[in-house]
C-alpha cells in the first residue's frame, strides 16, 4: 500500500487510530487513550475526525523514546464491538506476514 | 576464500562497540530517532513493517561453513529461526530486537561478519558472480578486486554521506553472471588486444523508478589504477549527484543528465590528479590481498569418473539433478553445485537455521568448507569432486535441497514485499508461491526451459523485475493489489529492460497470466530449444499481449 | 555553539562577518565566499587573519588560487547527511595542499567526528554542547582504517606490509 509515512495532510474518511513501531523491538503498536502504547488494536484510541487525529499524532510524535514514526491509519469498527484494521497494509501489520513462517520449534 | 587478519577483525569489533554505544544512547533518549536512523542504517539495521531487520553483508557472496553456522545460530537465538538471502548476496534477519542487536552483531563479528554499509548512502556490498574463482570462463578471480575495493570503501571518511546508495559489481568473464549493467558502477575484468589485464568501467546502471543500464565510460583501465579511478567516480558523484530529490539522487541520473562523455571527462579530470598518488596499486599490495584468498588443495582427479556415469544411468532423479544443478568447474574432476532455495510453496531465498547447519556440514564434507550466495537467491557449493556427487545428492535430497529447478520458471527471484517491507505496495511472496504450485510438475518446467521470473513488491525494484524474462511489479490501485507484467528483460551481458505488456492485473489473476504466457511461448517457439527469452525477442510482445488480455 | 580544536572546547578567535557588515581591524575574520571573491585583494592585504566560509555546492578549485593567503576555510554541513564538504575538505588538503585551519560548520554531530578528522578538518563548530565534551573520546573509537587520509593515519594495508616486511605472520 502507498506508504503513509509521508502523510502531510491528515484527512480521514472514517474511524482511525495512530500507529507506530515500538522502539525496543519494532513491534506494531497503537496509541492508547492514556497516552501510552498498546499492541492490542482494541485498546487503541479511536479518532473520529481529522482534528482529533491530528492531536493524537502530534502527541505521539513527541514520544520518540517509545515509538517511531507515528501516523494515522484507518480502522473498521465491527458491529459486535471491536476494531479491525482498515486496509491491507494495516491488516498485515496487525496480523503479521500473510505467509506461513517456518515453525520456531526445532528450527 | 579471504581470511580476515587482525586488522580486519579489529575494525569489525570497533564497529560493534561503536554501535553498542549508539544503541544505548538511543534507548536512553540521548539520541533521537532522526539522529539514530542514519547511524543504524550504516550498520544495516532497517525498521520494517513488523520489526527491525538486520542485513548482514556476505562480501562477494562467499561464506565459510563456520560463518554459515554462526548465521544459523543468530537466526535461532535472536530471530525466528530463519534468514533470507537477497538479490545482492546479503542475508537478512527480519525479527531482531534493537537491544539485542549489539550482541547479535558481536557474535557475527567473531566470525568476521557485519552489517556495515548494507544500508545508508554509502558504498554497499560489492557483488560478483557466485562462481567466481571456479568458473572455467573467467580470466581471473574477481573477488580479489572486490575485496580490495571493499576495504577501500569501508568507513571511508569521504564517501559515507553520499547523495544516495552506491552499488558496485565486479565480473571477470564475458558471460555476465553478476548483472553488471544494473549497477551504479561495474567493473569487468578482461584482456585487451595486447594481452594486458584491465577493467571495462561502466557507470550509471540502476533499476527503480527510472531504470537505466550502465554506460561504458572507460573501455580499458589498467588494474593498477582501479582504486584511484573508483575514488574519482565516487568523488564526482559525492559532489555533483542530486540531493534535492530522493528519486533523482542515484548516479544514474547524473550520468544520464550530463551524458556519458561529459561525465567521463569530469571523472578523468579528477582521476588525473590522483592516479599516481597513494591509491596507485603496487604489486605488493595486490599480492598481499590475493595471498589471503585461500584456495582448496584440489586433488588431481579425472573428469567424468565412471562411478558418476553409472549413478546417472541407475537413477533418473539423480541424473535430472546433475543436468540441472551441476555445472563445469575449471579444475578437472570437480564440479559446481547449485542448491535451489525455491521449494514449491516456499519463500524464495529463505533458509531455516536447520538447513543452514546442514549445508554447512555438507560444505565441510564435500566443498572444502565453502558456500556461495548468488544474486538469484540460491546457494552454491563451489568445490565438489565429481566422484562425490552421488553422495552429496543423496544428502541434499534427504533434506529437500535437491530440487532440480535452477533457472526454471519456478526458480523465482523475489523481494520480501508487503508481507515484510514498509516500502512495498503489494505482496510478492504469495505470488511466487502460487506460481511454483501451478508449475510444480518437473516435466513442465523442463519443457519450458530457462525462464527467469522476477517479482518486486514496489517500484524500488529489489526483485530486479525490470530485467526478468517475465517481470512482475506490484502496485496499488484503490486499496487493492495489482501487478504490472513486463516481458523480455535480461540481466546478462546483453542486458535489456523488459517491456510492459498491458494494464496491471489483480492479485488473483497473476498466476493465470503466467500460465497464459507460458502457453503462448510453447505455441510460438520455432523449435523446442528456442529459449523463452529468444522467442520473445523474435516475436515481440504483441502475441503474448494478445493472449494474456484476450479474455481480460 | 562550542568550538572544538585539539580535542577541547576553545574560545573562537574568529568573527563571522556578513555580506554587508563592516570588517573589524586586526581581528581574525571569516567572510562569506561571494564577499571574498569580490574583494580578494583588499581582504588579503588587510591586517589580520582571514578566513572564508565556502558553500558546499561550489567547487573549491575556485578558491584554490588564494589558499596561500587564507588562515582558515569554513566548510558547510547543512544537514549531517549532506556529505559534500568531505570531498571539499580532502581536495583542499590533498590536492591543493591547504595547510591552514579547516573548520566544519553546520550540523556537526559527534558520530561524524572521526570521519571529519580523517577528511582533514581540525576545527569543529559542534552543534550540541554535550558532544563537544566527548570529542576526544569519539575520535578514538576506531584504530584501524583501511584508507590513507588527510589526518595521516596509517592505512591497514601499509601496516600489513610493514608487518610482513618485519617478518611477523
Amino acid at each position: 500500500m502507498t506508504s503513509p509515512l509521508d502523510q502531510k495532510k491528515i484527512k480521514i474518511t472514517g474511524p482511525a487510530v495512530v500507529t507506530a513501531n515500538r522502539v525496543g523491538d519494532g513491534a506494531v503498536v497503537y496509541r492508547s487513550p492514556d497516552g501510552g502504547w498498546t499492541t492490542e488494536l482494541d485498546g487503541a484510541a479511536i479518532a473520529t475526525d481529522a482534528a482529533i487525529a491530528r492531536t493524537l499524532v502530534a502527541a505521539a510524535s513527541g514520544d520518540d523514546l517509545n515509538a517511531i514514526g507515528p501516523y494515522v491509519a484507518p480502522v473498521k469498527l465491527l458491529p459486535g464491538g471491536g476494531v479491525w484494521p482498515g486496509n491491507l497494509r494495516e491488516l498485515i501489520r496487525h496480523g503479521g506476514p500473510t505467509i506461513e513462517l517456518p515453525p520456531v520449534l526445532g528450527a | 576464500m579471504y581470511v580476515y587478519d587482525a586488522f580486519d577483525r579489529k575494525l569489525v569489533t570497533e564497529r560493534v562497540n561503536d554501535f553498542r554505544d549508539q544503541v544505548a544512547r538511543r534507548l536512553s533518549g540521548e539520541l533521537t530517532e532522526e539522529e539514530f536512523k542514519p547511524l543504524r542504517l550504516m550498520n544495516g539495521v532497517y525498521l520494517q513493517l513488523h520489526a527491525y531487520m538486520l542485513r548482514i553483508a556476505i562480501p562477494y557472496g562467499t561464506l565459510s561453513s563456520l560463518q554459515l553456522r554462526q548465521l544459523a545460530r543468530v537466526a535461532r537465538k535472536y530471530d525466528r529461526g530463519y534468514g533470507h538471502f537477497t538479490t545482492r548476496q546479503n542475508i537478512q534477519f527480519h525479527w531482531i530486537k534493537l537491544a539485542e542487536l549489539p550482541d547479535a552483531m558481536a557474535e557475527l563479528a567473531s566470525v568476521g561478519m557485519h552489517g556495515m554499509q548494507t544500508s545508508g548512502n554509502n558504498v554497499r556490498n560489492i557483488t560478483t558472480d557466485q562462481w567466481a574463482g571456479v568458473a572455467p570462463d573467467e580470466i581471473a578471480d574477481p573477488r580479489i578486486w572486490a575485496e580490495l575495493i571493499r576495504q577501500h570503501v569501508t568507513l571511508h571518511p569521504e564517501f559515507s554521506f553520499m547523495p544516495r546508495k552506491f552499488k558496485i559489481a565486479v565480473g571477470a568473464s564475458h558471460h555476465d553472471r553478476a548483472a553488471l549493467r544494473i549497477h551504479d558502477l561495474a567493473l569487468r575484468l578482461h584482456r585487451n588486444a595486447a594481452g594486458e589485464t584491465g577493467f571495462e568501467v561502466m557507470v550509471g546502471g540502476g533499476l527503480g523508478r527510472t531504470p537505466y543500464l550502465a554506460l561504458t565510460i572507460k573501455p580499458f583501465l589498467p588494474t593498477r589504477d582501479v582504486l584511484s579511478y573508483v575514488e574519482a567516480v565516487l568523488r564526482t558523484y559525492n559532489q555533483f549527484g542530486r540531493r534535492d530529490n530522493i528519486w533523482k539522487a542515484r548516479i544514474k541520473i547524473l550520468v544520464h543528465d550530463l551524458g556519458a562523455e561529459t561525465f567521463a571527462k569530469e571523472v578523468d579530470t579528477e582521476w588525473q590528479s590522483i592516479k599516481d598518488g597513494a591509491l596507485a596499486l603496487d604489486r605488493a599490495v595486490v599480492t598481499e590481498i590475493a595471498g589471503r584468498f585461500r584456495y582448496p588443495a584440489y586433488e588431481k582427479l579425472d573428469d567424468s569418473p565412471k562411478e558418476l556415469a553409472q549413478a546417472r544411468h541407475d537413477d533418473r532423479r539423480f541424473d535430472a539433478w546433475v543436468k540441472n544443478c551441476v555445472t563445469n568447474h575449471k579444475v578437472p574432476g570437480y564440479a559446481i553445485v547449485t542448491l535451489s532455495l525455491k521449494p514449491e510453496g516456499g519463500t524464495p531465498g529463505d533458509a531455516t537455521a536447520a538447513q543452514m547447519d546442514e549445508i554447512a556440514g555438507l560444505a565441510d564434507r564435500y566443498s572444502f568448507g565453502e558456500i556461495r550466495v548468488g544474486h538469484e537467491q540460491n546457494l552454491v557449493l563451489p568445490h565438489i569432486a565429481q566422484r562425490d556427487l552421488p553422495a552429496l545428492w543423496r544428502a541434499l535430497d534427504a533434506i529437500g535441497l535437491a530440487l532440480p529447478n535452477v533457472n526454471s520458471i519456478t526458480d523465482i527471484i523475489s523481494c520480501p514485499g508487503l508481507d515484510y517491507c514498509s516500502l512495498a505496495n503489494a505482496r510478492s511472496i504469495p505470488i511466487a508461491q502460487e506460481i511454483t504450485r501451478r508449475f510444480r510438475d518437473l516435466d513442465t518446467q523442463r519443457e519450458l526451459g530457462r525462464l527467469h521470473i522476477n517479482i518486486s513488491g514496489c517500484i524500488n525494484a529489489c526483485g530486479h523485475h525490470h530485467v526478468g524474462h517475465i517481470g512482475i511489479l506490484g502496485v496499488e490501485k484503490n486499496g487493492e493489489e495489482f501487478y504490472q507484467i513486463t516481458l523480455g528483460g535480461k540481466a546478462d551481458e546483453n542486458a535489456t529492460l523488459g517491456t510492459l505488456i498491458g494494464p496491471a492485473v489483480p492479485f488473483a489473476q497473476v498466476a493465470d497470466v503466467v500460465e497464459d504466457i507460458a502457453a503462448a511461448y510453447l505455441a510460438l517457439r520455432q523449435r523446442p530449444d528456442e529459449l523463452f527469452i529468444d522467442t520473445v525477442k523474435r516475436t515481440g510482445i504483441e502475441p503474448f499481449r494478445e493472449r494474456v488480455y484476450a479474455a481480460r | 555553539m562550542p568550538l572544538v580544536e585539539n580535542g577541547q572546547v576553545v574560545p573562537d578567535r574568529y568573527v563571522y562577518v556578513g555580506e554587508d557588515e563592516p570588517i573589524p581591524d586586526r581581528v581574525p575574520v571569516i567572510v562569506p565566499a561571494k564577499r571574498f571573491l569580490d574583494n580578494a585583494d583588499a581582504l588579503i592585504g588587510r591586517d589580520g587573519s582571514l578566513g572564508v566560509a565556502w558553500p558546499n555546492d561550489r567547487r573549491v578549485a575556485e578558491l584554490a588560487p588564494w589558499l596561500g593567503h587564507l588562515a582558515l576555510v569554513a566548510l558547510q554541513f547543512p544537514k549531517f547527511r549532506d556529505g559534500r564538504a568531505y570531498s571539499q575538505a580532502r581536495l583542499l588538503r590533498e590536492t591543493y595542499g591547504f595547510g591552514g585551519t579547516l573548520r566544519a560548520t553546520g550540523d556537526v554531530l559527534r558520530d561524524q567526528f572521526q570521519f571529519l578528522v580523517r577528511a582533514g578538518f581540525n576545527s569543529f563548530e559542534v552543534r550540541k554542547p554535550a558532544d563537544a565534551g566527548v570529542f576526544a573520546e569519539a575520535v578514538r573509537r576506531y584504530s584501524v582504517f583501511y584508507q590513507a587520509s588527510a589526518d595521516g593515519s596509517v592505512p591497514a594495508q601499509r601496516r600489513r606490509l610493514q608487518r610482513t616486511a618485519a617478518g611477523d605472520p
